[in-house]
């Protein structure tokens, strides 16, 4: 019941993502969507959990939930952004795409041979919906912020897919990649702030000089 | 025995290491090129001549950690044939190149030079000894990828960087054919050892029509020779010289190894042969004639003794149905005219290469009266050149004279039933006689504009032999050539196992006679030949005599009675040429040009001819051309922007999900 209602405000969660237009919001989307994973991962984890799964977790949601926003609202801040005007693909399209998106997750979710032991479809799906949101953020979205958070999300369907698929020790695997991303997230915020710098802007699409 | 070959080819690998290491010993360093060839040379002549003697094949296998192939050397007469002219002419060749290079500027890159010509010499070896379609593939890619770094040896000029590429893109294409010859083959057979490609895998004549665009890309058979006008003028003159003189012949090897695997040879694989010698002959020789460019004119003289090598084996090919000596005549004919080419043509290139040097460019328009500067290089280049005319005392005649003598026989009427042969044997008597003719014209243009007459320009004037390390190879290779036409008869009987090894079925059982009856016969060419030069020489002699206490007066040779006579009024290359150019307008596209003469009293005027090679611009370049078009327009995904590369990225991974959810 309670695993239900997380999977539904993740979907609603997830949809806001992909028809939000203010930067801030994506923020705030990224961090709420981390903290209803870590939950996910806690009520669908099966028996009682250790205590060092429980500093994992909370670990990974301080970071995720705190730490990872707080450093994004500053970059947001100092490079003085508040809404992405011109997306690449409109809000409303990106909307139906998030809906198009919801059913082929949940399509693939049922279709997706499963290993013995794993968790609910939803679980799954709903893993998949946040992974497509983070790579549509990514294709779409033009400010560089918004790709940062698009890498953010995808992460996060990660985190949440280790566990549905009752991978071995998923927890640790996870602490080391949240390390990665916490400094990838570090890095991007001071390449951020220099490319403002140094252009005036952060419209990656923009950034073509070195194609070749 | 095995034992001598891999010795062989480790000293052509340390030795060429060695050139890159030599560290502060600049003098010790161009030695260790040369010496180290000459120690692989003598190293492989051992089995070589084993084998050639009528020793049993030498075979070796080693393990090796890769999951195909093996690591399978065999050293067979075929093999051994083609390896002589590889053992011949590798270290002449390193010993001129060590004088040639030894004023060169940029002492790392001679070292280079050094590595990778032994690392030509060591991959051409390497490729006759290899045993597997693998392993083959290996030496193959280690030959033509030294070569390249050969040709691209003065990489500062744009010309020579365009020759490069051009030569990479060659023999690439022609790489790829061999890769699908042999994946099909290994497909077929099961393995990739060249024992088990017995039959050719069922499919001969698609390995055959792979082999021959595969091989003869490399070999330059007319259509497939772009590469060798363009890489031969920008390597350095050695290296030019081992390359056409040897490394083309591989494409002939690798041609023949694989028909030596077929159980059958279908006649239309006899007239794809004379069809290809034909074309590449008369082809090759009359692109020759029209060229400037000294190095570029005997690039295209390579072209033509392919096409002459194509004949012979053409005409061997409808001989093995016949029961008469025509096959194994015309097979040993071809299998000499490697060995007699990859001589002459070595000298050509080193005298060429001389010149070169002494003059510093290979315009033949403004060269001439170079004979009495360089007595040695033009006297070497006289015999090279008549030998490469086929003229009878010297090596390129022992060799035509054997083709000839097979196409006599196919059509003498004794009763052969094969109308193939017949009509083979018309065309290639036919061919030979017309190559014959007009590559002598063509050596004639080239002897007489280079080293007769008077200095076309102010460049002539300080010529002078080169030292003895360049003058030395020069010397011997001419005294090789005179040396394999006198001695015709040992070469013919020598060459003969090897011939008998193409066909086993056919040519091991017919007898050895029709070979020694050539070879006696020879032997009067011979004893013709002392005969004449003895008489030359009492001449001489007597010559010397009657003018001994006299005063001899010479003058210039293009005196003629004109007033204000100057050296630029005498036959030009271009001149000499111009009637074929008229003759042949219609093949060649020669494109003329400058201000004419007009008027009464005509002022300066000028006077231009270029040929563009046929294949170059009206088949390569515009297919190339449509293909770089193709891939400009795919170019268009290149977006630039991230997010349209992770949108690739996400396309196909949905694809692929989606694709194995269906």
């Amino acid at each position: 019941m309670i695993d239900q209602s997380i999977i539904a405000l993740l979907l609603l969660v997830n949809l806001r993502m992909f028809a939000t237009s203010r930067v801030d919001s994506l923020v705030r989307c990224v961090a709420a969507q981390a903290f209803l994973l870590v939950c996910l991962a806690v009520v669908t984890h099966e028996g009682s959990l250790s205590w060092e799964a429980w500093t994992f977790l909370s670990v990974t949601g301080l970071v995720k939930c705190a730490a990872l926003p707080a450093l994004m609202t500053r970059a947001l801040r100092s490079a003085g952004i508040r809404r992405e005007v011109e997306p690449l693909v409109g809000y409303r399209v990106s909307l139906f795409i998030g809906l198009a998106a919801t059913g082929f997750s949940v399509w693939a979710a049922e279709k997706l041979p499963m290993p013995a032991g794993a968790a609910d479809p939803l679980v799954v799906a709903v893993a998949l919906i946040s992974m497509i949101t983070g790579i549509f953020l990514i294709v779409a979205r033009r400010k560089a912020i918004s790709q940062a958070i698009g890498y953010l999300a995808m992460e996060n369907g990660i985190y949440v897919l280790a566990p549905a698929l009752a991978v071995h020790g998923p927890l640790i695997v996870e602490t080391g990649v949240l390390l990665d991303v916490f400094v990838g997230v570090f890095i991007m915020g001071v390449i951020i702030l220099h490319i403002r710098q140094e252009f005036r802007h952060i419209d990656i699409d923009r950034l073509s000089e070195l194609k070749d | 025995m095995a034992f001598f070959l891999l010795m062989s080819l480790l000293a052509y690998l340390l030795s060429g290491a060695g050139a890159l290491l030599k560290g502060r010993h600049p003098a010790w360093g161009a030695r260790i090129v040369p010496f180290g060839s000459l120690a692989a040379s003598l190293f492989a002549l051992v089995p070589v001549v084993y084998v050639l003697a009528g020793g049993s094949p030498v075979d070796f296998r080693a393990s090796w950690s890769l999951p195909v192939g093996s690591f399978h050397l065999h050293l067979d007469q075929l093999s051994a044939w083609f390896a002589l002219p590889v053992l011949l002419v590798s270290p002449i060749v390193s010993f001129y190149g060590a004088g040639y290079l030894r004023h060169h500027d940029r002492p790392l890159e001679t070292d280079a030079c050094g590595f990778f010509l032994q690392l030509l010499a060591g991959g051409m070896l390497f490729v006759l000894l290899a045993s597997d379609g693998l392993l083959f593939l290996f030496a193959w890619e280690i030959m033509s990828i030294a070569a390249f770094f050969l040709v691209v040896f003065e990489h500062g000029d744009d010309d020579v960087r365009r020759a490069g590429w051009v030569y990479l893109v060659a023999t690439h294409l022609g790489t790829a054919f061999l890769f699908a010859m042999f994946v099909l083959l290994g497909g077929m057979c099961g393995s990739f050892d060249f024992a088990d490609f017995e039959g050719l895998g069922g499919v001969p004549d698609v390995v055959f029509i792979l082999a021959v665009i595969g091989f003869g890309a490399k070999a330059g058979f007319f259509g497939l020779h772009v590469w060798l006008p363009e890489a031969h003028p920008a390597a350095p003159s050695h290296v030019s010289g081992l390359m056409s003189g040897v490394m083309i012949k591989t494409g002939i090897y690798g041609l023949l190894r694989v028909m030596v695997l077929a159980n059958d040879w279908p006649a239309w694989w006899g007239w794809t042969f004379i069809g290809i010698g034909v074309i590449s002959g008369v082809g090759g020789v009359i692109y020759a004639l029209v060229q400037h460019d000294f190095k570029r004119l005997l690039a295209y003289s390579s072209v033509e003794n392919i096409g002459i090598i194509c004949l012979g084996i053409g005409v061997g090919v409808f001989g093995i149905g016949s029961a008469g000596p025509v096959a194994r005549l015309a097979m040993a004919g071809a299998l000499l005219h490697v060995l007699n080419h990859a001589v002459f043509k070595t000298g050509l290139f080193l005298g060429a290469g001389a010149v070169i040097q002494a003059v510093g460019t290979r315009d033949l328009d403004i060269l001439g009266g170079l004979q009495k500067r360089m007595p040695v290089t033009g006297l070497s280049f006289l015999v090279a050149s008549a030998a490469i005319c086929g003229l009878p005392p010297l090596n390129g005649f022992v060799s035509e004279f054997l083709i000839y003598l097979a196409s006599y026989w196919s059509v003498l009427p004794q009763g052969f039933p094969s109308v193939n042969l017949r009509v083979g044997g018309f065309v290639v008597i036919s061919s030979l006689a017309l190559i014959g003719g007009l590559a002598a014209m063509c050596f004639t243009k080239v002897y007489g504009t280079v080293f007769l007459g008077e200095p076309r320009s102010a460049r002539v004037a300080g010529a002078a032999d080169p030292e003895p390390c360049m003058a030395v190879p020069l010397r011997i290779v001419a005294a090789l050539c005179v040396a394999f036409g006198l001695g015709g008869s040992v070469l013919m009987l020598l060459v003969s196992p090897a011939a008998a090894r193409i066909h086993p079925l056919a040519l091991a059982a017919s007898d050895t006679t029709p070979l020694r009856d050539a070879a006696l016969f020879y032997l009067n060419v011979t004893f013709a030949v002392c005969a004449l030069a003895a008489v030359a020489y009492g001449l001489v002699r007597l010559r010397g005599r009657l003018l001994s206490g006299r005063a001899v007066r010479t003058g210039p040779t293009w005196g003629c009675g004109y007033p204000y006579g100057t050296p630029r009024m005498q036959y030009t290359a271009s001149s000499f040429a111009q009637p074929l150019v008229v003759a042949f307008r219609s093949f060649l596209r020669t494109e003329l040009g400058g201000d004419w003469p007009s008027g009464y009293l005509p002022g300066p005027s000028d006077f231009r001819t270029h040929t563009p090679g046929l294949f170059m611009h009206r088949v390569y370049m515009p297919v190339f051309a449509a293909f770089s078009w193709a891939a400009g327009w795919m170019r268009r995904i290149q977006h630039g922007g991230t997010h349209a590369y992770v949108f690739y990225i996400l396309l196909a991974l949905a694809a692929v999900l989606f694709w194995s959810l269906l």
